[in-house]
């Protein structure tokens, strides 16, 4: 892994967010406790700690993206920072301002971080190897390669409801080929040491290849979620149907849509998880995403923790819960 | 003029030449090789000793951006980036701007060429009319105007009809098909192999079976037709393999490879690194393997460069929207060189692979030193350590993953017909 430690500065701190892989356990965990101590800011009447006051965060959003451009301006107005939202639409860089241009423009506005969402994969890793050496840059979703902010809200979400991430069984359902929050997630799992990581879907969508990253393939959902105690739903994208991906939303829903029967095979305890937002009636039921062990909504408010977490590590401030909290 | 070329030690694969001896040159031929011919005073001497002496080299793939280009590379500049690299042959695919489908547009790469003077080009016809693949081009009329072969370039021919027709014709003409196997199916929209690298980046792959479908289809009509097909940049080694059961079955097919693939795997691609974005991409060590074994084994013809300058702006782009290709004449010969030096071929063989194999292929009369052969020389100092750097690169374009490479293996002489077309910097003191 050349260059991969982009993400991290001389003293192995987070410098950039980019990527869950080649991050080693204790950064991972060091933000997901950072998390604990945010989630606490917003149980309280007045929601703002001061950390990052002064500084300028950029959203550059290259795909639109309501929710998680959203829960990132949260993030940053909970740290006291200023923000600047900068939807681009894909035509409006092809008509001739470079994205290199474009940087440079905003870098000479003084900004301190750009949260990066760009349709191709390895968009984010290109715009901090060109960013001035102050700015940071986290990734907020490139192509089908990374989401690292999702998955560690995922992580969030889990460890809260499993404490320990050891001895964990935990199914991905859906469309791993295309999907940067599979990507991520599987890295993060993996690195916090659960003990099995299943994906299950048809071939089109997890090529046999999958193994190499450390995951047990499955065609067959029954046998899949066989005694797992997580389980991640994916959105399935209607693309994938013009693709000779998939036959038919329909068959796809017959065979991997997550409906109660099928989750009586996982753990009695199992929580289920989506990144949203679902397709009900596609990839899942809307009992069981209601339903009890459905934690879905709860995922977007540890989204908020999660992300002022990343920041403020990323910006170099720590935060106790019983140190400096609120203004 | 009368030029000797002494002390060298000269290595000529096609007539079995591997020892130190003299070159005598004289009206753009090769008058003598060992002893001087009667009565010849050389009007100039260079002094080879130390240093290799062979054929120079024939490049079966290498774009030059002219017509159509320029902002990339110029018949100018790219030429000169040729000579640099020891080539005195070069084919260029028909995908200029407009494309090599009219005596016009191949007259005009040669002129601009022969203005250069430093390199033969030899432009490659369209198979179909505006590399559409549906109409077939006026091939022998092309061929008169100096086309050596025929290309779809990296633009797919679907309609398997069209195909047939095309290599029906073209054998009855006999005429040479040059092509670049990729089913565009297979390959629509991917920029990587399609592998573990691939899938942990998130870029759309390009399928092994993208290259050994489109093999294998062409391979059938071959058989039907009788055409003479040699396959541009094999990536796979299954395609290494399916083109080596198809020379024993008999068919008139021959192949090359690209120098990069004899380096580079997909684990290059780790950071997203634009330079090392190329089509067919770069693919598992497995693969770069099987292709370093069919040069060994001869199922493997020749080296290219697969030479595609580009300007900066086209690799400052996230991956997938870089525009794909190396700028690699300049390292054609260090990077074959790097063979010998890893023990995969011998020198002659090495040699071979950049003379009398390609020229083979294209029927090209050059490509050995026989006595009453064009002058068509390049001399190298095989021991001589070097670093790519940009700004000493003669091509136009910068783009290349091996800036920085400690290569081995030194152009120090180009001549074309019997003249010098490339002398480095630090010899043109000395002689």
């Amino acid at each position: 892994m050349n260059n991969k430690n982009i993400q991290l500065n001389k003293e192995g701190r987070l410098r950039h967010f980019l990527d869950i892989e080649g991050i080693k356990r204790q950064l991972l965990v060091e933000i997901l406790d950072a998390a604990e101590s945010f989630s606490s800011v917003e149980a309280q009447r007045v929601k703002k700690v001061p950390l990052l006051r002064g500084k300028t965060i950029v959203n550059l959003f290259f795909e639109p993206s309501t929710r998680t451009r959203n829960t990132f301006e949260l993030a940053a107005k909970r740290l006291s920072a200023d923000t600047l939202n900068v939807n681009i639409s894909a035509s409006a860089t092809s008509k001739g301002e470079s994205l290199l241009d474009m940087l440079h423009n905003l870098e000479a506005m003084h900004c301190d971080m750009f949260v990066v969402r760009h349709a191709q994969s390895g968009a984010a890793h290109f715009i901090a190897q060109h960013v001035a050496p102050h700015i940071s840059v986290i990734n907020a979703g490139d192509g089908s390669h990374a989401h690292p902010t999702q998955a560690m809200l995922d992580m969030f979400t889990i460890r809260r409801h499993k404490q320990a991430f050891a001895d964990l069984k935990v199914a991905i359902v859906g469309d791993i080929l295309h999907s940067r929050v599979a990507r991520s997630q599987i890295h993060a799992l993996t690195t916090l040491g659960v003990t099995e990581v299943r994906v299950i879907g048809p071939k089109t969508l997890i090529p046999d290849i999958s193994t190499a990253l450390g995951v047990h393939v499955y065609h067959d959902m029954w046998e899949g979620l066989r005694e797992v105690d997580v389980v991640i739903m994916l959105r399935l994208q209607k693309e994938r149907m013009t693709g000779a991906l998939l036959p038919s939303e329909h068959e796809y829903y017959k065979l991997y849509g997550l409906t109660p029967e099928k989750l009586a095979v996982a753990k009695e305890d199992a929580i289920v998880m989506h990144p949203g937002p679902i397709n009900r009636g596609v990839e899942i039921s809307s009992e069981v995403a209601d339903g009890p062990q459905s934690v879905i909504l709860e995922q977007v408010s540890n989204g908020i923790a999660v992300r002022m977490a990343v920041m403020s590590i990323l910006m170099g401030q720590s935060f106790s819960s019983d140190g400096e909290a609120g203004p | 003029m009368k030029i000797l070329i002494q002390g060298g030690h000269l290595v000529d694969p096609a007539n079995g030449v591997d020892a130190q001896l003299d070159l005598f040159l004289e009206g753009g031929l090769v008058a003598s090789v060992g002893e001087a011919p009667a009565g010849f005073e050389p009007d100039q001497v260079i002094d080879a000793s130390g240093q290799i002496v062979c054929p120079g080299f024939v490049d079966l793939q290498a774009r030059l951006r002219e017509p159509g280009q320029e902002h990339k590379g110029s018949i100018d500049s790219e030429t000169r980036a040729a000579a640099r690299g020891g080539i005195t042959t070069l084919c260029c695919p028909p995908d200029t701007s407009p494309v090599i489908d009219t005596p016009a547009v191949a007259k005009l790469v040669q002129e601009r060429a022969d203005q250069a003077a430093r390199v033969r080009v030899a432009p490659i016809g369209a198979l179909t009319t505006a590399l559409e693949g549906e109409q077939l081009s006026e091939m022998v009329t092309l061929a008169e105007a100096g086309c050596i072969a025929f290309s779809n370039a990296d633009l797919p021919v679907h309609n398997t009809l069209v195909l047939r027709r095309a290599m029906e014709y073209a054998a009855s003409h006999s005429l040479l098909l040059m092509l670049q196997p990729q089913d565009a199916w297979l390959a629509a929209k991917g920029c990587v192999h399609e592998g573990v690298v691939g899938l942990r980046l998130g870029l759309s792959g390009i399928p092994e079976s993208a290259e050994t479908v489109e093999l294998s289809r062409i391979l059938m009509l071959v058989e039907q037709t009788g055409a003479r097909v040699h396959f541009g940049q094999l990536s796979t080694g299954r395609a290494v393999q399916i083109l080596r059961q198809a020379k024993r079955d008999g068919l008139p097919v021959s192949a090359d490879v690209a120098a990069h693939q004899l380096h580079l795997t997909e684990m290059d691609l780790l950071d997203y690194s634009s330079d090392c974005h190329v089509i067919p991409p770069l693919r598992t060590q497995r693969d770069r393997d099987s292709l370093r074994e069919g040069l060994r084994d001869g199922t493997l013809i020749a080296i290219s460069s697969d030479h595609q300058p580009h300007d900066a702006d086209a690799k400052l782009a996230p991956f997938a929207e870089s525009e794909p290709g190396i700028s690699a004449l300049e390292t054609l010969l260090p990077l074959t060189l790097r063979l010998v030096d890893e023990g995969v071929l011998s020198l002659e063989q090495a040699i071979a692979c950049l003379t009398s194999g390609p020229a083979s292929v294209i029927d090209n009369h050059n490509g050995h030193l026989g006595v009453g052969a064009r002058a068509d020389v390049c001399i190298f100092d095989p021991q001589q350590h070097w670093r790519l750097d940009a700004q000493t690169m003669q091509s136009a374009g910068h783009n290349t993953p091996f800036l920085g490479w400690d290569l081995k293996g030194r152009v120090t002489h180009t001549l074309l017909n019997g003249r010098l077309s490339y002398q480095e910097p630090s010899k043109k003191a000395e002689d």
